[in-house]
């Protein structure tokens, strides 16, 4: 077996870091969807009349939709209706502080790494803990308050700020959206909540760990970041999931709205438990993500890792409405053993002025199946708009496979669009080339692997490159020190 | 009554109008395509094949189901003065669909078969059997529909080791003087091992009533052997046209085609390249010049499935006016097609505030040693560069017809055969002066 073989096995061998349970005592919802539940999942969360109407609109038109059926992945029918709709980690009272957190829950987030008293004190970042359905503790609450800033779960603010959640709730992703935003619509339970008022740049990164625990259960979470005129904030959202046999559910939604000048950057490393190495178990992550530029010279970028989930199904989208507002998207997606992901992003041009981005890396490996799916579309009044989108493919092994589905439409004719794809392994000429040099083969692997993807792992916020790239050394690991 | 019930009702009246019993022969493929057409029914508004092209919304506005298989043939006295001199000597002429002996002329002492499919099927039955099952079926619906509702059609067979033949110059013409029109041609070629050959097809049209019509090609290129397909289609009239065209390619052939789209109202071309062989090489170009409410909708599919082979795909259009361009272009390499190298690259520029274009290329690649890759570009003439041309002296008009044309001279760069080139040349020097 040659080196680079051996770094391929290596990497499909690996097992998953996080696939270990606690035993939290959880507060359940029957399994199983109906009116029913939406009201008890309301009821729980003591929601106001008008949440629970909205949230029982979205499941009577969820009732009337069909499960798409067009991305490139393939799984068995889900039954929605064996699937615990809400799941809460039991806790006596609301925790006032970390201190009254459960120990161990303290212990669950020790064990990801996030420990929550210590991040306060070293990283100083904002985490918002969302385990199973419920968010668990948020910190640096107060500090972040002093600004302005909200920034809590959405329970919270639906309690606190109803009139801001009233306003934005469903306006960037309309409950009637798709299938899967549809569902989440009706069944959320519980996500981050951000706004920044005019003028404030949030001084640290937000950002949120999203946790399933519970067997059978579905994560159902919705994350709402409004930024006022002038505003600025970087959000992260890291996820994990332990190792089970039977596939979970994901259907998150996430919207971001920005006004006039306002710069929203959202960032990801998705770590959904993937299934074991032949395939079985993993989570289906089929997230709804769009962000709409209101404002004049707005700007929303999203970046993402994709290494986890047996199938991912989601594409961060920019509505570029306002004139001379940008928007990019930056994304490395590794699929292994049976992954499935068909992942992009969707730029809609609609101002004058409109820029976007997209560089995506797809890097497919074992037996997996990687596809990029994207759409750029000027339309017809987005003069001068620009659009400059890359995606590359890297395979890895030959029983895998790279697609490529980019929509372009061109409705005006002062636009440049470009788009530009490749697909290719790691070149025998290259690895040639560093051993030359007196790179052995495995480093030389390690360097390109790494050089392809680091046009997007440095958009990555510092706090969360070091974690990227951990992840991505899962890739590497052997061949790096 | 709703759209999707009405579109129903469109293709079921159409199946309900087509009378199988018309046709002595082929009957039992006939009934097959026309059962697999009737599961599939014409392309709905949200078909993915069919998503920017409402051909079936258009067909319905401008044609009773009973219309869609039937049509007069009239008489046409003379065409010699719409076929280029360079190709009269060999050359085959249909009318509305109709093989025209009267009109066509074939070169003396060649050894290429040249047969009305009809004729065809009696004296070369199983030659056209043994390689009709070699070609993959295409699951288009047009092609559905024409399998099982063809009229007539062309069988060319080129022996082993022919080389030196002329080109064949196949001359599609549609009088809509008197009326509408619908017509289905079937063409098949048998393009021998070691064998070269080339066919130029043109579609033209008189008259100004709506016409549809369909062609399936289905192309087979033996082992060694070197085919090239050029279609012009420069129809003046009203013209609804789905063609579509599978290149079954064998080991260490070659395919070159080129796809010409300058006018109709709605034009589709669904191309298929099917590499089934090492050490192919498959070049495919296309050039489409819109301009007023023509829609010119390009498909094409290259399905690598031997190791080895090498494929290039070059398409440039220009949109003026309000009219639409839709490119699509697939490339598969399956899972043991290792060393493939294929490249593919849209160009497109827009000319007016209405023409739009919708492009979508696609890599499906199962195989990790591969070179592919495609690019592909939106936006307009380049301020500059015009500038340059105009402080030199030279009028903004001709300035612009000499940065297109610069731009389609790519594309006609790629001709080989002289004659072939110059003609098209001619068509489309003439088409970019008199758009400016």
């Amino acid at each position: 077996m040659s080196k680079d073989n051996q770094v391929l096995e290596e990497f499909t061998s690996k097992e998953y870091e996080h696939g270990w349970t606690i035993d939290l005592e959880s507060d359940s919802a029957p399994k199983g969807l109906n009116e029913d539940i939406i009201r008890f999942i309301s009821a729980k969360k003591s929601e106001p009349e008008w949440l629970l109407e909205w949230r029982l609109k979205a499941y009577r038109h969820w009732t009337t939709m069909k499960e798409p059926k067009w991305p490139n992945v393939h799984y068995p029918e889900i039954n929605f209706q064996d699937i615990i709709y809400y799941s809460a980690p039991k806790q006596k009272v609301v925790p006032k502080s970390l201190d009254e957190v459960d120990p161990e829950l303290i212990a669950t987030f020790k064990k990801l790494g996030i420990s929550l008293t210590e991040q306060k004190r070293l990283t100083g970042i904002a985490v918002d803990a969302v385990i199973d359905s419920v968010s668990v503790a948020t910190t640096f609450k107060e500090k972040l308050g002093e600004l302005g800033i909200i920034f809590c779960s959405f329970s919270e603010a639906v309690r606190e700020h109803p009139e801001l959640v009233k306003k934005y709730l469903g306006s960037v992703v309309p409950p009637n959206d798709n299938y899967y935003a549809a569902l989440n619509s009706a069944v959320f339970t519980d996500g981050s909540f951000c706004y920044i008022p005019k003028g404030v740049k949030c001084p640290m990164e937000l950002s949120t760990y999203f946790r399933i625990n519970a067997a059978n259960t579905g994560q159902f979470e919705r994350t709402l970041i409004v930024a006022e005129e002038a505003s600025y904030v970087s959000y992260l959202e890291g996820c994990t999931a332990p190792m089970r046999d039977e596939n979970q559910l994901h259907a998150a939604v996430v919207e971001l709205y920005a006004m006039k000048s306002a710069e929203i950057k959202y960032s990801t490393v998705q770590n959904w438990y993937p299934g074991d190495k032949n395939g079985k178990g993993g989570i289906y992550n089929f997230v709804t993500k769009r962000g709409i530029c209101a404002g004049d010279h707005s700007k929303i970028s999203w970046t993402q890792v994709e290494t986890g989930s047996s199938i991912t199904w989601k594409y961060p989208s920019c509505i570029l409405k306002g004139d001379y507002s940008s928007g990019e998207f930056y994304s490395v997606a590794v699929t292994n053993n049976y992954q499935q992901a068909d992942t992009g992003t969707k730029m809609i041009h609609i101002g004058k002025h409109t820029r976007s981005r997209i560089v995506s890396k797809g890097i497919s490996a074992g037996k997996s199946q990687n596809s990029y799916r994207g759409q750029v579309h000027i339309l017809k009044r987005a003069e001068n708009a620009r659009n400059f989108s890359q995606c590359d493919s890297l395979l890895m092994g030959d029983q895998c496979g790279a697609h490529t589905f980019p929509y372009i439409d061109v409705e005006n004719k002062s636009a440049h669009v470009e788009h530009e794809a490749t697909t290719s392994k790691i070149g025998e000429d290259q690895i040639f080339y560093c051993q030359q040099r007196g790179i052995d083969e495995e480093a030389a692997v390690a360097l390109i692997v790494n050089g392809y993807a680091k046009e997007v792992l440095k958009q990555l916020p510092m706090e969360f490159a070091v974690e990227a790239q951990k992840l991505l050394a899962l890739t590497l690991e052997g061949s790096v020190g | 009554m709703s759209v999707t019930t009405e579109k129903k009702n469109f293709t079921q009246e159409l199946i309900a109008s087509f009378d199988l019993s018309k046709f002595k022969q082929d009957s039992e493929q006939r009934k097959k395509a026309l059962a697999a057409f009737q599961s599939l029914g014409l392309p709905e508004g949200k078909s993915e094949e069919y998503k920017f092209t409402p051909i079936t919304k258009l067909l319905a506005k401008q044609f009773k189901a009973e219309e869609l298989y039937t049509s007069p043939t009239p008489a046409v006295s003379d065409v010699s003065a719409l076929i280029p001199k360079a190709f009269q000597e060999n050359c085959v002429v249909f009318v509305n669909g109709v093989y025209n002996p009267a009109l066509s002329q074939l070169a003396a002492g060649s050894k290429v078969v040249i047969k009305p499919f009809q004729e065809a099927m009696a004296t070369h039955a199983s030659v056209i059997s043994e390689k009709l099952n070699e070609i993959k079926d295409n699951n288009d619906p047009f092609a559905l529909l024409n399998a099982a509702m063809w009229q007539d059609g062309l069988f060319i067979h080129v022996p082993k080791n022919t080389s030196g033949e002329k080109p064949l110059f196949i001359y599609h013409l549609h009088d809509a003087n008197a009326s509408k029109v619908t017509s289905h041609t079937r063409l098949m070629v048998v393009v021998e091992q070691s064998a070269e050959f080339s066919i130029v097809e043109r579609t033209d049209s008189l008259g100004k009533n709506t016409i549809f019509n369909t062609i399936n090609e289905e192309i087979l290129v033996d082992e060694n052997a070197s085919f090239s397909y050029c279609k012009i289609q420069n129809d003046s009239g009203d013209l609804i046209h789905v063609s579509n065209t599978t290149v079954h390619q064998k080991k260490s052939s070659r395919a070159d085609t080129y796809t010409f789209s300058l006018d109709g109202k709605l034009i589709r071309n669904n191309l298929n390249i099917i590499i089934d062989g090492e050490g192919c090489e498959s070049h495919f170009y296309g050039l489409y010049l819109t301009d007023g409410d023509t829609l010119v909708d390009n498909h094409t599919v290259v399905d690598h499935k031997q190791p080895n082979s090498f494929s290039n795909e070059l398409y440039k259009g220009l949109m003026d006016g309000k009219s639409k361009g839709v490119f699509n272009g697939k490339i598969f390499v399956r899972p043991h097609a290792q060393k493939t190298n294929a490249f593919q690259s849209n160009r497109n520029i827009l000319l007016s505030d209405d023409a739009t274009i919708n492009t979508k290329p696609q890599l499906e690649i199962w195989a990790d040693d591969v070179k592919c890759s495609h690019g592909c570009t939106t936006g307009q003439l380049d301020d500059e560069a015009l500038f340059y041309l105009q402080s030199r002296g030279i009028p903004k008009a001709t300035a612009k017809a000499m940065l297109l044309y610069a731009f389609a001279g790519e594309v006609l760069e790629a001709i080989k055969d002289e004659n072939l080139k110059q003609y098209i040349d001619s068509i489309v020097s003439e088409r970019l002066h008199k758009s400016f």
